[in-house]
């Protein structure tokens, strides 16, 4: 009882935070003028400034998305926010990319608005027909090479997971690209870069070992260009994709 | 001349890759963009497992860790909790060639007492390391340069006496184990460092912490909390390795029914926060197949009013089956302790010759000020001999019951040692090639006891009246600053025959240490201290051989590891790891 109880609050405080429902073009929209124009100070995720972290509906001096909206417009005067001449239409976008993202402000609940997914199908295409666990990891489950899933619904919003499953070069985050190297003694490798140096490179090489190149015994290194992964534009249908990103988004990590 | 070299190193990575690379050059079209099949995935996940499965980390292999002296795989280096490394190529006699190879530095401790106390692990050339509070690294052995880092958000909650502080990681199979401070076990996946399980041991709010490097036994990892300043009941648990599931917990403040209840007052709920905290990682004996860990001071700290009895299983060590956590023997050093002296030391396990006879025993520096040797199949106590200027007994009898002359009183107790102890947590080292017991020693240091009013409140601290000390309790400034007479304590690192219990030599410095101490099978001693110096002795001698300045306190053991059959030697100092090899 107290549970069903928590979950009516909780739903009543999603409805109130989201204010108006969000259209998947918004979303996307929101997206993208976000990464161009607010990633580079507020980070990809949003929490690159102290103390906000607009993906997880922590803001400092907005809690409506007029508010929001204002400030993206009006910018903060005597701080680092500028004014923009994003119009009212852009502006909600952002919001409602921001509010979409954000765990507190309808991320579950509200991911599964707008593609109407059904998590338990989406895990089960996610483990079988969608082949996804072939590659990726869940909660120390499934190969390392790929990027780690387990708390991807907590670091991406839900629109980001649709469009890359539909197309997934659109973005390659700087964490998960792959290179292969060509040593002086001949030898190669390959796996995921993991960090570098002037003088060194640490990977994840095909065999999950941990492995650090000097620059010196180096010959070529190559950065792949296309993501290993297969666009489910055409092999999952419309349904199935909600259901998959359904799934992804329930994956909350251990401290979300 | 080339140095002389054990047959160490882990395989050269780059050779291993090329060969293994031929038989999974079909991964590579993975990420050449090409699609999945699902041929390609299960042989993916074929050749996978065959690799991963030499890589495992197996309890045998922390069992047998002087077989690869390479490696470093647990808190002290072995469950015998030797802190000894088994390499050779660093030697009394071109130590002066040491120099420095890579420094890791952490972002900094965010306040003074964050201070850097972990031992790192090093498998097969990974190194991984905590950084207070609980952040993890994994890092090249051989460059300092990082793979991944892992930092888990940590509760505002938690609360801890003496510095937001981690001392390390245990590993199983692939996976990490980290305690933190808000009162969680962390299973972390050594490859990518993401957690694969997270589970709450104990409440923060309340004071439980979780700060010791944990320790692998078979199939569970065995963990417990400090907090003995905030009125904890301390316990120690296992936890299942692949789950996380909790397979038991003993405690060290028994409760009514269990054995020992009755050291604890009747009719009193004293025992309820009556200390027993756990925050150094214990030994493991597998002929006998006991687990043993040293316990902290009973709770209040400086007021033993409200706990009147001998408070099992405070300041005491505790042997256990590590399959039930049931208990075998225990031995108390303190009973009713009113000077904090927790027994939280590292159990270090020793066959040595006694009185004619090969014997199993334990070693044991006391933050009493005395230094034991116990039977570890029974507990029996065989000698206790005071190591630092000791004045609140007058040795202890033939029982092992400390001859206690001292307590605080309303009007103040002058106490040798003082509240930190004559040792503490650091740890110390045995080598089985000398016969040589290495403590890091805090002498001629004395604290003023005055018996304050004392109430349990949760969350708060449940104390009594803090002592007086003339050395710190904690260097909190970034510098050295000491202007203290030697009659106001010093520091020093001492070695004892185990054997004979003889004081063989010490080696003393101005200011005291917080540093553990590290004997080499080449026979040389590495320890550090306050002041900012890293240095080498000779292990028979107490010479000093060798000694770097690290510009900041030394608050963690060295260890020693070796890649591609180059020797390391690293301690934490300050905020910074330091690492050193032979000149090439």
């Amino acid at each position: 009882m107290v549970r069903v109880i928590g979950f009516v609050l909780i739903a009543a405080a999603v409805a109130a935070a989201q204010e108006h429902s969000y259209t998947q073009a918004d979303i996307e929209n929101g997206a993208r003028l976000y990464q161009s124009s607010c990633a580079g100070c507020h980070g990809p995720n949003g929490d690159m400034v102290p103390g906000i972290e607009l993906q997880r509906g922590q803001f400092r001096r907005a809690t409506t998305d007029t508010e929001i909206m204002r400030i993206i417009q009006s910018g903060i005067p005597g701080t680092t926010m500028p004014p923009s001449s994003f119009t009212d239409p852009q502006a909600g976008s952002i919001v409602a990319y921001l509010r979409t993202a954000s765990p507190s402000g309808g991320g579950r609940g509200g991911a599964v608005t707008i593609a109407g997914g059904n998590p338990g199908n989406g895990r089960a295409i996610f483990d079988g027909k969608g082949r996804c666990a072939t590659c990726h990891r869940v909660n120390g489950v499934g190969p390392r090479l790929a990027p780690d899933l387990s708390e991807i619904g907590t670091i991406r919003p839900a629109a980001e997971l649709q469009q890359k499953l539909l197309d997934p070069n659109t973005t390659i985050r700087p964490g998960n690209r792959y290179i292969e190297l060509t040593l002086k003694s001949g030898a190669r490798t390959s796996g995921r870069l993991l960090n570098q140096d002037t003088f060194t490179i640490q990977l994840l090489d095909v065999n999950e070992r941990l492995v650090s190149v000097s620059r010196s015994d180096l010959r070529e290194m190559v950065f792949v260009k296309d993501s290993a992964m297969p666009s489910y534009r055409d092999a999952l249908s419309r349904d199935e994709l909600a259901d998959v990103v359904a799934y992804l988004v329930t994956l909350k990590g251990y401290r979300p | 001349m080339m140095p002389r070299t054990h047959a160490i190193g882990p395989p050269r990575r780059h050779e291993d890759a090329k060969t293994v690379l031929s038989k999974t050059s079909f991964v590579l079209s993975c990420l050449r963009g090409v699609r999945y099949h699902a041929a390609i995935a299960v042989s993916f996940a074929v050749v996978a497992v065959a690799v991963l499965d030499a890589q495992q980390v197996t309890f045998d292999r922390l069992l047998h860790a002087d077989r690869e002296p390479q490696n470093w795989l647990t808190y002290s280096g072995s469950l015998f909790g030797h802190r000894y490394s088994p390499l050779t190529q660093i030697t009394p006699a071109n130590v002066k060639n040491l120099e420095l190879q890579w420094v890791f530095q952490t972002r900094g401790p965010a306040e003074p007492t964050e201070k850097f106390e972990a031992t790192p692990l090093v498998v097969d050339g990974v190194m991984y390391t905590t950084l207070a509070p609980n952040h993890v690294v994994a890092l090249d052995a051989a460059t300092g340069r990082m793979f991944w880092m892992y930092s888990p958000r940590l509760s505002p909650l938690a609360r801890v006496c003496c510095g937001r502080v981690n001392r390390g990681l245990a590993i199983l199979g692939e996976t990490l184990f980290m305690g933190t401070i808000d009162g969680h076990l962390i299973a972390i996946d050594a490859k990518i460092g993401k957690p694969i399980w997270d589970v709450a041991v104990s409440r923060p709010e309340l004071g439980y912490s979780l700060t010791v490097a944990p320790l692998v036994i078979k199939d569970k990892v065995i963990i417990g909390p400090a907090g003995g300043e905030y009125g904890i009941r301390g316990f120690i648990a296992a936890f299942d390795a692949k789950t996380g599931n909790e397979a038991w917990r003993f405690n060290t403040v028994p409760g009514p029914g269990e054995a020992g209840h009755d050291s604890w007052p009747a009719g009193s709920d004293a025992w309820q926060h009556g200390g027993g905290s756990i925050w150094v990682t214990g030994s493991y004996d597998p002929d006998l197949n006991l687990l043993y860990f040293g316990t902290g001071n009973p709770g209040p700290d400086w007021n033993a009013d409200p706990r009147p009895g001998a408070n099992l299983y405070t300041d005491s060590v505790v042997a256990l089956n590590p399959e039930t956590g049931a208990l075998k023997w225990h031995y108390q050093f303190t009973p009713n302790d009113e000077f904090d002296y927790d027994s939280t030391q590292v159990p270090v396990l020793a066959d040595i010759e006694w009185q004619g006879r090969p014997r199993k025993v334990m070693l044991w520096a006391n933050r009493n000020g005395f230094w034991y040797v116990l039977d570890r199949a029974t507990g029996e106590f065989l000698r206790g001999k005071p190591f630092v200027r000791v004045n609140w007994a007058e040795g202890i009898d033939e029982k092992g019951v400390p001859k206690r002359v001292l307590n605080a009183t309303p009007e103040g107790t002058l106490v040798y040692p003082n509240n930190q102890g004559a040792t503490n947590w650091y740890s110390p080292s045995y080598s089985p090639r000398v016969g040589y017991f290495y403590i890091p020693s805090w002498m001629d240091t004395y604290s003023t006891y005055t018996k304050g009013a004392v109430e349990y409140k949760e969350g708060n601290q449940y104390v009594g009246r803090f002592p007086t000390m003339t050395v710190p309790a904690l260097r909190t400034g970034p510098g050295n600053v000491n202007t203290r007479t030697p009659q106001e304590g010093w520091g020093a690192i001492q070695a004892f025959d185990a054997r004979t219990g003889e004081l063989k030599w010490q080696f003393k410095m101005s200011d005291v240490t917080d540093s553990g101490v590290l004997a080499t099978a080449s026979d040389l001693v590495f320890a550090g201290g306050r002041e900012g110096y890293f240095f080498a002795l000779d292990a028979r001698s107490g010479a000093q051989l060798w000694k770097g300045s690290v510009g900041g306190q030394v608050s963690a053991g060295p260890m020693s590891y070796a890649v591609n059959g180059r020797q390391y030697v690293a301690i934490a100092a300050g905020s910074a790891l330091f690492v050193y090899a032979l000149r090439q």
